[in-house]
């Protein structure tokens, strides 16, 4: 299972690319993993705005329904539309095709280190 | 604490994700939910049903006891037939729905393994004044189904028996890879295939043998979106101590007016004289989102029932669904998704059923 170094982690297990004020967000290879095949996303509309901690959507797979939730506050500024047609990119690429939304963020702290998020997931196991 | 099957190191050993189910710790899935029903659809594929009960009636008022308990005519069975039927309640409401196999000597009924102790409880409790002995036997028999286009191919090289003289819902006692077995022609995926009890001791070696035949383990994820394509019914999400047969669509199990009476009997036939409090349907969702088991049905304005079972059909593409509405329900109406209104239509069962041209054949 893949935990990319470069990448910041909640324990709702999204995680998190911040470039400039603009946070990337998906769910980790864990997460996709425990689902299963992703066979629907519902995801907000650009320019809504959600607190650090917000449910803003979710990813569904064959079996299970699981809330997304927002690891910063911010607006969102795109949505990963591609997901409509082709929610598998979640599994096939978690950390590449399969991201789901951009926000922008004012403050993007408060989030867990690649090796933290490690630890999140050896105490759930 | 959570009981194991006699297949439980073979699961482990294919990679299974394991999670409590009544009180087992069964696979929910190995390969992927999708891949595994594709293999069914396509191939076949091996599931490990050894968690379900079995209660074996015994005695010279065997099939009155039966006949009491469950809503088909158990005398229309011949020995060597199975047959699908419902266990009710004085209510109407349904106990559980079962298999009745009619054997030589006896009667083997099949029931849900949420329903075991329920079940065993119930078939006691209503049997008075009969020469019968009711035994549990679910510890006495592992259970394999191997369904699919390519199931009657693969247990034929295995067994003696010819499999093209087993009709659907026959099943013969005879043995399969050189230990004693019964095999079913029954399932509860919509394809073709075989339902095979063997003791448990000899399960892991024929579970091995099928597997290297070409069958692919099937987890409890794909067995339940196969028989929702299918449209069969699962206890706890169609039927239940508040839904009777009639309403959960199964009246092909109820025969009405079979003499001696079943429990239960008296509530179906007022019902089915003042008409259905409420009916299953078969739906697809129009919009976007998938509807699940709890979700609410409305007319727009008002609630008129409630989703009983909701997937995204592998097989179509498409989110289905069953509900129990009320009665007067159009074919057009709302599932609420997650708090967000979505059209769906009624649409014919089952959603899927299978080309028999290409099945079937031994």
């Amino acid at each position: 299972m893949s935990v990319p170094e470069n990448l910041q982690y909640t324990r709702s297990h999204e995680w998190v690319r911040v470039e400039d004020d603009v946070a990337t967000i998906g769910i980790t290879d864990h997460a996709q993993e425990e689902l299963g095949d992703v066979v629907f996303v519902e995801l907000p509309e650009a320019g809504a705005t959600f607190e650090a901690g917000d449910s803003f959507g979710a990813v569904e797979s064959v079996k299970a329904v699981s809330d997304l939730y927002a690891p910063v506050s911010g607006e969102v500024v795109e949505i990963n539309s591609a997901l409509e047609d082709a929610p598998e990119k979640i599994n096939d690429d978690p950390y590449g095709e399969g991201w789901i939304l951009k926000l922008r963020a004012s403050d993007t702290g408060g989030l867990l280190s690649a090796s933290d998020y490690e630890k999140v997931i050896e105490a759930e196991e | 604490m959570t009981r194991q099957t006699p297949l439980h190191e073979e699961h482990k050993k294919a990679g299974a994700r394991l999670v409590d189910f009544a009180g087992w710790e069964m696979p929910v899935q190995y390969a992927g939910i999708k891949a595994e029903h594709e293999a069914v659809r396509t191939r076949a594929g091996l599931f490990d049903v050894s968690h379900m009960g079995e209660a074996v009636f015994r005695g010279p008022d065997a099939e009155a006891a039966v006949q009491r308990l469950v809503t088909r005519d158990v005398s229309r069975l011949e020995t060597g037939q199975a047959g699908y039927a419902a266990v009710c309640y004085e209510s109407g409401g349904t106990v559980d729905d079962v298999l009745v196999y009619r054997r030589a000597d006896d009667f083997l009924i099949v029931v849900n393994a949420a329903n075991r102790d329920k079940d065993l409880a119930h078939f006691r409790e209503n049997v008075s004044g009969l020469d019968v002995e009711v035994s549990d036997e679910s510890d006495d028999w592992a259970l394999l189904a191997l369904q699919g286009p390519e199931a009657a191919g693969i247990l034929q090289d295995l067994t003696g028996t010819d499999l093209s003289g087993i009709r659907y819902y026959r099943f013969v006692e005879d043995e399969v890879d050189g230990v004693p077995a019964t095999i079913s022609r029954t399932g509860y995926t919509g394809e073709d295939g075989f339902e095979v009890f063997v003791r448990p001791d000899d399960a892991a070696s024929l579970w091995r043998k099928l597997i290297e035949s070409g069958a692919a383990p099937v987890g409890l994820g794909a067995r339940d979106t196969l028989r929702l394509e299918a449209g069969m019914c699962l206890y706890g999400n169609e039927l239940d101590a508040e839904t009777t047969p009639l309403e959960a669509g199964i009246p092909f199990a109820v025969h009405l007016y079979k003499q001696p009476q079943f429990i239960g009997q008296g509530a179906l036939l007022i019902e089915d004289a003042e008409g259905l409090k409420k009916k299953l349907v078969g739906f697809e969702i129009e919009g976007r989102g998938i509807a699940r088991h709890g979700h609410t049905v409305t007319d727009g304005a008002e609630i008129v029932g409630q989703v009983t079972s909701g997937t995204l059909s592998p097989t179509l593409d498409r989110a289905i669904g069953l509900a129990l509405v009320a009665p007067e329900v159009e074919d057009r109406f709302t599932v609420v998704i997650r708090d967000r209104p979505v059209p769906a239509i009624e649409v014919p069962l089952p959603f899927y059923k299978r080309d028999r041209k290409r099945g079937g054949s031994a």
